[in-house]
């Protein structure tokens, strides 16, 4: 046997990346997942950055099969192909956790994945534009189809003011999801929605286990204060 | 045989794989599970399992692996199941609950202190 095939391809993709790495402990053992979802333009990616200890990488999933027809409007023969497009970063909790997050796409064909891979995780952001508030409820609605259980993150543009209260009407949300305001740029902001998820999730948690008692009714941990509106 | 280049989507794909579409548990490499060499790569190896080898000396999760090898996490997946088939990695399974069932208390209170140190 030859072992020229082996050598050809490792010149063009790597260059770079690899430097750029910071290890994990040699410990982990543990990968955790949030989710933040959200439409295009939204600030997603911004966000990750914003929090990650690595630069955010991207990667995507593809899904063939047959007979679903789910990605395929176009009714083009032969098309069964569904591609999603996401972006992650890290943090690392521990010597043995790392929290992943990922920034998704709310549309359609990305709920055909959610399964595969996004199951097991911890909780989800909703990062929503008030520009396109319509692009939120669907990924709302599929997050509790899949008792996923989430919060909403405003990401304030410093456009037309809204208040939380009228975005919370205008999304029908459950007064028991946390709604709160951020800068998706800043970072001191979007650990707050972190901090507001996972506080969200600890409260869900503790009440399920002394689920002896009647479920307390909801309570919004709206503790988070406002960002400060920047100039820019 | 003509090797071909990083950008010829999907023939490449295809290739790397062998064709195959679909390993027996690909399903159970979660995104984050985290990947650990148990070997280095050796010649004549295929590159990209040489490859991985190099990036696993430290635990990388499934999905790191994929966006370094710009390669879609289901061609990730059965690259890998090739390795753990061999004993050439291990895989540190993450330890979730799999469905929508919340996880525990301490383990989000973890999650929590690290994320106010941030």
């Amino acid at each position: 046997m030859h072992s020229t095939a082996s050598e050809h391809a490792d010149t063009a993709v790597a260059a770079g990346t690899d430097a750029d790495r910071i290890p994990l402990s040699a410990t982990a053992d543990n990968g955790l997942k949030i989710v933040i979802v959200g439409g295009f333009g939204v600030g997603k990616t911004t966000m990750v950055r914003s929090v990650s200890e690595i630069r955010p990488l991207n990667t995507e999933e593809t899904m063939t099969r047959a007979g679903l027809g789910v990605d395929d409007p176009t009714g083009v023969e032969g098309k069964t192909t569904t591609t999603v497009a996401f972006d992650f970063g890290r943090i690392s909790i521990n010597d043995s956790a790392v929290l992943y997050l990922f920034g998704a796409p709310g549309q359609e064909r990305f709920w055909f994945l959610w399964d595969r891979l996004f199951s097991g995780t911890l909780g989800a952001v909703v990062l929503v534009d008030t520009r396109r508030l319509d692009d939120s409820w669907y990924a709302i609605d599929r997050l509790e189809a899949h008792g996923m259980p989430f919060i909403v993150a405003h990401n304030d543009f410093g456009g037309e003011r809204h208040t939380l209260e009228q975005i919370r009407e205008a999304l029908d949300l459950s007064p028991d999801v946390p709604l709160i305001s951020c800068d998706a740029r800043d970072r001191e902001s979007s650990k707050a929605v972190l901090i507001a998820l996972v506080d969200h999730l600890y409260a869900l948690s503790v009440q399920a286990s002394s689920s002896g008692r009647q479920s307390v009714p909801g309570q919004e941990s709206v503790s988070v204060p406002e960002t400060a509106e920047r100039a820019s | 045989m003509k090797r071909l280049g990083p950008d010829d989507d999907p023939d490449r794909l295809y290739t790397v794989t062998g064709g195959r579409s679909r390993s027996a548990d690909d399903r159970t490499l979660d995104l984050v599970t985290l990947i650990v060499s148990e070997c280095d790569p050796t010649p004549g190896m295929q590159s990209e399992h040489a490859r991985i080898l190099a990036m696993c000396r430290r635990p990388m999760a499934v999905v790191e692996v994929s966006a370094e090898l710009r390669m879609p996490v289901s061609v990730v997946r059965i690259l890998l199941c090739d390795l753990l088939d061999l004993g050439q990695v291990t895989a540190r399974h993450p330890r979730t609950p799999d469905t929508a069932q919340l996880p525990a208390a301490d383990l989000l209170k973890e999650v929590l202190d690290a994320l106010h140190r941030l």
